[in-house]
């Protein structure tokens, strides 16, 4: 694909489009990638990281991450941070999955322990944790009940006994964002929602079963304040979100946003997807209100996954989740609004930071994440596909170039339907049996989309956001077992 | 079919195109393809439930945006497959307000052979048009 001319090399990964580029736009865009990842971007990255430069209220600039590709109003991997006073929330900065994030969790197992019960705990996962199209959970929560949820996230779960009190303190936010109101969320979303908590979905989300090797160690001396300390070590990493709830939340915010943001706000744009709304009117504060609520959703829903998979664990093992040292690494969400403080223009303000496909990655000495972190910065984890392998890294100074934030994961090349055509499901997976990778699916169709050729080199994405100073890589974590829906 | 699945919009997610000679033909193909996208057969799903759908809007593209939805909201809260039996639009003070009637069944594991799980209609490319003597449409899904 042949990139736009009017795109400036600003240094070997950053790359501007400036002001001149479209109209409309009112800061530059930057794309964050080494040469050989933009030369792989789609010409929608370029788009529509313009038309996100073109919201009321954006600071500084509007950027992509390495990973980046397109996605619906911003790109997945669109970071945008607006001054909250004139500025625009979207429900397109954020995505339809609110608060799709990961999870990783440490077990003091080793492949070898592991191995010759793997696909006992694949197949006992597969059966505790529901997958797939409109999949339902265990957890039976009335409506009224779920307001609770929406309102506390992981604070629920731990007063019904689905977390341990640390578990909470290791994900971001402690698993709860302050002033959701379910009174900002329609019905719709509550009856799409309500009992799918503790369930993964489907398309590119799984739940993981992996292994750090001892060669696929970066960095040591954070690898063992990140709790990776015995070889060969198996951990669990999970991708999903807010499920049918917060895909509702979106669509309905989305909606009414296209009802009032030309009629009543004035705002014209190039894209009826992103969709926004003054931050401060009634409408943007609604969002934001009923989006905490899935954001909360997200949590919670990881939380519920994360105590049935210490059942799943401990059951196998006959060991207690304690005595397998089941404790959560972090726990972080990709696609959300947030207000944080950041230097802008030389002075420390509050912005709201929009990151769709993107993970914060607060560096050392931050406040906002744990103390046990403090020195080696925030954990990021970023999701592979499921023949390749997951990173986990660690966030740098460098990252306040781009409001804290990077990449999410290795980001699709290749279309669904073109996968399928490469690859049959079935054949897939034998062919991920002998490499020693066990798969639980209940959609052939679905796993043949998610063959590892159909995205990005996930190693040069977690070595591109090094490269830029984001966040540096930790460890490669190899699969060795997967369920997916 | 009346409907063929776009490889070249939407990298990760689901795009078609569907046609029909009417609007209540192309609205009834977009419900097919739905289906399809989350069912690889959809003949597997009986039609053993009836449900009625009515929605309205102002702009064409909306009203199947809204039908669309409305059928993704049934797959989550009901859990739900359907197959579109009667589509009825009527436009009136220059609104559209279409009814329908759907059959299907609740989500089976064993018997439905599901491809993926669809999140959203988006509003990317979304367009409803009258071409050389034929209605049709560009969705794409977010799955």
């Amino acid at each position: 694909m042949s990139l736009p001319p009017q795109l400036r090399r600003i240094s070997p990964t950053v790359w501007e489009l400036p002001v001149s580029y479209k109209d409309g736009m009112l800061v530059p865009a930057r794309i964050i990638a080494t040469e050989g990842l933009l030369a792989g971007m789609d010409a929608g990255v370029f788009e529509q990281a313009a038309n996100v430069a073109c919201l009321p209220g954006i600071l500084r600039y509007a950027y992509c991450m390495p990973d980046g590709h397109w996605g619906y109003g911003f790109p997945i991997g669109g970071v945008a941070a607006m001054d909250p006073a004139g500025g625009v929330i979207s429900p397109g900065g954020i995505g339809f999955d609110i608060n799709c994030g990961m999870r990783l969790v440490l077990t003091t197992l080793t492949e070898e322990e592991v191995r010759p019960q793997l696909h006992q705990l694949v197949d006992l996962m597969f059966t505790r944790i529901p997958t797939g199209v409109g999949c339902t959970g265990f957890v039976r929560c009335s409506r009224s009940e779920f307001r609770h949820v929406l309102e506390k996230g992981s604070r629920w779960c731990l007063e019904k006994g689905y977390a341990w009190p640390e578990d909470l303190e290791m994900t971001e936010e402690g698993g709860c964002f302050g002033g959701a109101d379910p009174d900002a969320v329609s019905d719709k979303a509550v009856e799409r929602g309500f009992d799918q908590i503790g369930t993964l979905g489907s398309g590119n989300h799984y739940c993981e079963i992996q292994v750090a090797r001892p060669e696929n160690i970066f960095d040591a001396a954070t690898a063992r304040a990140f709790g990776i300390t015995i070889p060969n070590q198996v951990v669990v990493m999970f991708h999903c979100g807010s499920r049918g709830f917060g895909h509702q939340v979106a669509t309905d915010y989305l909606q009414s946003f296209l009802r009032v943001m030309t009629t009543k706000y004035g705002i014209k744009l190039h894209d009826r997807e992103l969709a926004c709304a003054p931050f401060r009117s009634p409408e943007g504060q609604a969002y934001f209100a009923a989006m905490k609520c899935a954001v909360n959703m997200g949590f919670a829903n990881r939380q519920v996954i994360l105590h049935r998979l210490r059942e799943v664990f401990s059951q196998v093992f006959h060991r207690s989740p304690e005595e397998l040292g089941m404790h959560m690494v972090y726990d972080v969400a990709h696609n959300t609004a947030k207000l944080e403080h950041h230097q802008v223009d030389g002075t420390m303000r509050e912005v709201l930071v929009h990151r769709k496909g993107a993970t914060r990655s607060f560096g050392p000495g931050m406040a906002g994440i744990p103390e046990c972190y403090r020195e080696t910065g925030q954990p990021v984890i970023i999701g592979g596909s499921m023949e390749t392998g997951s990173y986990l890294l660690a966030g740098e100074a460098g990252a306040a170039a781009t409001f804290f934030t990077t990449a999410h994961g290795s980001g699709r090349t290749m279309s669904r339907h073109q996968a399928k055509k490469m690859v049959k499901g079935q054949k897939l997976l034998g062919e991920m049996e002998q490499r020693g990778i066990y798969v639980r699916t209940d959609s052939w169709g679905g796993l043949a989309e998610e063959a590892g050729f159909a995205y990005k080199d996930i190693d040069q994405v977690a070595a591109a956001t090094e490269e830029a100073g984001l966040s540096r890589r930790v460890v490669k974590l190899v699969p060795i077992g997967n369920i997916k829906g | 079919m009346p409907y063929k699945f776009l490889d070249d919009i939407a990298t990760a997610d689901v795009a078609f195109e569907a046609w029909g000679a009417t609007r209540e033909e192309l609205f009834a193909a977009s419900a097919s393809a739905l289906l399809r996208t989350m069912v690889h057969d959809p003949e597997a799903v009986e039609r053993r439930e009836e449900i009625e759908v009515t929605v309205e809007d102002g702009e064409l593209d909306m009203l199947l945006f809204s039908f669309l939805q409305e059928l993704v909201f049934l797959k989550d809260a009901r859990q739900l497959l359907l197959h579109p039996e009667m589509v009825r639009i009527a436009e009136k003070d220059g609104r559209f307000r279409l009814e329908s009637v759907l059959l299907g069944e609740r989500i089976d594991r064993q018997r439905h052979p599901l491809v993926v799980d669809v999140k959203a209609v988006t509003l990317y490319r979304l367009r409803v048009a009258f071409e050389s003597g034929i209605w049709r449409c560009v969705v794409v899904l977010d799955v």
